[in-house]
């Protein structure tokens, strides 16, 4: 009997935080007034936008690296994949596969970056990788603000600053917008599916679930489980580490060309920080830690930190008459997320190793 | 013998900065044999294997003079990879294991089986898709020559200690060219049956052909198991025989080479003179790395010097450590009359409790701080002494001559050399420092003082020093010692009794004045199922 709580008591604090924000959601939907068919319909849009970017996550957390809060180095190259694409005025799928191809090379580069720096900083990736966004985020926008228009030629002006180099503010991807969702028309009961990203998403992730059985995938793991065994085997970790994080770095770049062209507008100086910041929120919502997460975990997070997203300004609204709360708790909730995922993964090695330390004592000799 | 033997070592030396540890060694090890190696830790076990595994260190401090050949090729191995590559497998004391992984997985690490795929021509060989069938086949054929019950499928973090032993030696048997199988200490941590499994397991891999080095501080599973013996002393071998033609004791003797019969330095009849229990230890467990203490009770007297010995690693170090709440403990502890609390480094402090740490630089000293502030900094830390009232008591200010009075006091008790009590302790030399540590822990007038590893790294004549400050302070304040040291000579000439640690347990506490052949015995384990106490 006791065992049978115990296991409870365990099944709940695994997934305290899946739990917590599906009661919440139980609440936020009913205030909020919405139908189903709207929260259906904005679910399945925010699935199709966001997916590919949680994904690109999981690699690194299989190789042990945590979450690769480096992946807005990716979104900055499928960014200025996408400030070349539009300023050639490339439109519709052939320009999305354009901006793909542009970034790509660029991508290898800031992943490979990103890699050989967290090789220097084994065991603080993700701290390291944090500021590293940030740094970056400097160098991005030297490059944007002052490269483009003065060293790069850009040949669309209303692309550039008026005062002659520099990208505007708002880069207008309105020749791209839903292409790669409306590719494929699905309508079923009125709401849209964008087939065509889904199927990309579904090939990405059997994508990830044979890499699994891989040689490499198998070193991954090794590597993400004990860096010193692995070595001793023969394994290659530092060169396996940087192979995830390139790999991290790449499809981050795809998952926010998926992502821009859904919105039809990019905010060239923020787009990225946020994509870093909500694709790991989602994961962590989705049950994930720091060391373990799976593709269902993915979908599950987007879900209900979407659905949270869209719920709470305004249920924010009916109940207390303010979207502006609402607003400021999604915010709130997403940052307070990302702490608990943090806390709870310390806490939860501490009982492990509390756990070890119990059978130190052995097995009494008699 | 007409057959050349599968390993032939010749005339190996090798020096760390000037200090040989591994002089003209030399053995032979044939197809099928099982070679037990034997010697105290620092004997240069572990440099002899890291030598025949290759393993950098050797080569970063110059490399080693001498011929070792296999199969009558001469090798010299720039990197375990050529060890490997020349078949020799190896089991280290430390686990070499991915715990999140299944048996399967562990046995074939880096060498799974795989099957092409297109992707292959684009990216190499890494990504090929693992064979798992093939895997599960490797794996049960390897466990099935083991002989034991060992479920492939289960992951490695499951497993109790034992098998996790055997999933390594899987491991090696799994490796196609596996001729000689290096086992060191792999039975230190199994329980008894486990060892006894592992023991039928290295007799029928050496039936198989594969040859065995059995590295073991237990000389009874040595005698069971080996047909050759060979005892290393300091760097040599000593004694290089077979177990018909020895026994247990002489090997013991060989290995110690101290002349057994020295002795015991009279100390007078202290009987009469020791009080009450003072200290009682219950089935106290410490998580110290390296150093875990699993199930130990004892008692100590009132006046007693009880003296704590063992081998480096079976967990003596840890028992101190854990009675002043310097790692995670349990069970319990009573001082005089009221129990210590564990993992509270006051609580024994303010009992009247001391320690004098193996680490002294680490946690012993105030490096840079002066001598008479490391003597006073903890009688005024935690009993606020040496601090007067100004101000009619509001505030409180370090009395600095008094500080300097003790201190110079210490100074000339334990005849530390110095400039003057105002000298920085990094200054002086490791003995000096070390008898600073003494003052410092003397100076709390503790009740009970524990002394890890006094004489570690000191020389002779500073050894001696220390050894009689601790008597004297015994003697003229009563003060009850508890010392752990390796070095058992040391022990047997201040103590009343010695408790020897072995896999974390109490081996046995035997008076000092036994002969030391039995102290022998009980750090050997050879007959450790059976407590010896006095």
């Amino acid at each position: 009997m006791n065992k049978k709580v115990d296991l409870l008591k365990h099944y709940l604090i695994q997934n305290a935080v899946p739990i917590l924000f599906i009661v919440v959601s139980a609440f936020a939907i009913p205030i909020s007034q919405f139908s189903g068919t709207y929260l259906v319909q904005e679910m399945l849009v925010r699935l199709s936008r966001n997916s590919f970017l949680v994904l690109s996550l999981l690699i690194p957390i299989m190789a042990g690296m945590g979450l690769n809060f480096g992946m807005v180095l990716g979104a900055m190259a499928g960014q200025i994949g996408l400030i070349f694409m539009s300023d050639w005025s490339v439109v519709g799928v052939p320009g999305v596969i354009l901006a793909a191809i542009i970034s790509t090379p660029l991508a290898i580069a800031l992943g490979w970056l990103t890699g050989t720096i967290l090789n220097l900083a084994k065991g603080r990736e993700m701290v390291t990788s944090f500021i590293l966004g940030f740094f970056m985020n400097g160098v991005y926008q030297l490059v944007v603000l002052y490269g483009f228009g003065s060293v790069v030629p850009m040949t669309n002006p209303a692309m550039v600053l008026s005062r002659g180099f520099g990208i505007r503010n708002v880069t207008n991807l309105e020749g791209i917008r839903k292409c790669l969702d409306n590719l494929m028309p699905l309508n079923i009961h009125g709401i849209d599916i964008p087939l065509a990203t889904f199927l990309i998403i579904g090939l990405f992730c059997l994508f990830v679930l044979w890499f699994r059985g891989t040689k490499l995938g198998q070193d991954m793991r090794a590597v993400g489980q004990d860096m010193k065994v692995a070595g001793d085997a023969g394994i290659p970790v530092e060169r396996t580490r940087l192979i995830a994080i390139i790999i991290s770095t790449v499809l981050a770049c795809y998952g926010q060309i998926i992502f821009l062209q859904n919105i039809g507008t990019m905010n060239t100086y923020n787009s990225h920080e946020q994509a870093g910041m909500f694709a790991i929120a989602s994961l962590l919502v989705g049950g994930a830690s720091v060391s373990r997460a799976s593709i269902f975990n993915v979908f599950l997070g987007v879900v209900l930190f979407h659905l949270m997203f869209v719920v709470s300004p305004m249920a924010g609204k009916y109940l207390i008459g303010e979207a502006q709360l609402g607003e400021y708790f999604r915010v709130f909730v997403s940052y307070g997320i990302i702490s608990l995922a943090l806390v709870l993964h310390a806490w939860r090695r501490q009982k492990d190793r509390e756990r070890a330390r119990r059978s130190l004592r052995g097995a009494v000799e008699e | 013998m007409a057959l050349e033997p599968l390993l032939n070592v010749r005339g190996i030396s090798k020096s760390f900065n000037h200090n040989k540890v591994l002089k003209n060694v030399s053995f032979s090890l044939e197809k099928g044999k099982i070679l037990g190696l034997v010697g105290e830790n620092g004997a240069g076990k572990s440099t002899l294997m890291n030598i025949l595994f290759g393993m950098t260190v050797i080569h970063e401090t110059g490399g080693y003079e001498g011929t070792i050949s296999i199969e009558g090729k001469k090798v010299r191995f720039a990197s375990p990879f050529d060890a490997l590559e020349a078949g020799i497998g190896m089991v280290h004391q430390e686990f070499s294991l991915i715990p999140g992984f299944t048996v399967t997985e562990n046995i074939v690490l880096n060498r799974e089986s795989t099957k092409y795929n297109f992707l292959v021509e684009a990216y190499g060989d890494r990504m090929k898709t693992l064979d798992r069938d093939d895997m599960d086949r490797r794996s049960r054929e390897a466990i099935d020559k083991l002989k034991v019950g060992l479920d492939p499928a289960i992951a490695v973090s499951e497993l109790p200690v034992g098998y996790k032993q055997f999933t390594e030696i899987a491991r090696e048997i799994d490796k196609e060219n596996t001729k000689i199988l290096v086992l060191d200490e792999p039975t230190a941590t199994l329980t008894e049956s486990e060892a006894e499994i592992l023991l039928d397991t290295m007799k029928r891999l050496a039936a198989l052909g594969i040859s065995i080095i059995f590295i073991s501080h237990r000389l009874q599973e040595i005698m069971d198991v080996c047909d050759k013996i060979i005892v290393l002393r300091d760097g040599e071998v000593v004694d290089n025989t077979t177990p018909d033609e020895t026994d247990i004791m002489s090997i013991a003797t060989s290995m110690v080479g101290r002349d057994i019969t020295t002795a015991f330095a009279g100390k007078g009849d202290r009987e009469g003179n020791l009080g009450e229990v003072i200290l009682q230890v219950e089935h106290l467990w410490v998580d110290m790395p390296g150093e875990t203490v699993r199930d130990v009770s004892f008692q100590v007297r009132e006046r007693e010097i009880f003296g704590i010995g063992g081998l480096a690693g079976q967990g003596k170090l840890g028992i101190t450590n854990g009675i002043m709440g310097m790692f995670p403990a349990g069970g319990s502890v009573f001082f005089l009359e009221g129990p210590i609390r564990l993992n509270d480094p006051t609580s024994p402090l303010e009992a009247g409790i001391s320690a004098v740490y193996e680490d002294r630089r680490g946690v012993g000293l105030l490096m840079e701080e002066p001598i008479s502030w490391n003597i006073i900094f903890t009688s005024l830390q935690m009993q606020e002494r040496f601090l007067k009232p100004i101000l009619g008591g509001l505030i409180k200010i370090r009395d600095e001559s008094e500080i300097a009075r003790s201190a110079r006091d210490y100074i000339d008790m334990l005849n530390i050399k110095c400039l003057s009590e105002n000298q920085r302790v990094q200054d002086l030399s490791g003995g000096n420092q070390q008898k600073v540590c003494l003052a410092k822990a003397f100076e709390t007038k503790p009740r009970l003082l524990f002394v890890s590893e006094p004489t570690r790294g000191i020389d002779v004549g500073a050894k001696r020093m220390v050894l009689e400050a601790l008597r004297k302070y015994n003697d003229e304040f009563g003060t009850t010692i508890v010392m752990v040291s390796s070095e058992l000579e040391e022990l047997r000439s201040i103590c009343d009794r010695i408790a020897i640690i072995d896999s974390g347990r109490i081996a046995g506490i035997l008076p000092a004045s036994a002969p030391s052949t039995d102290f022998g015995v009980l750090m050997l384990g050879i007959d450790g199922r059976e407590k010896k106490v006095v």
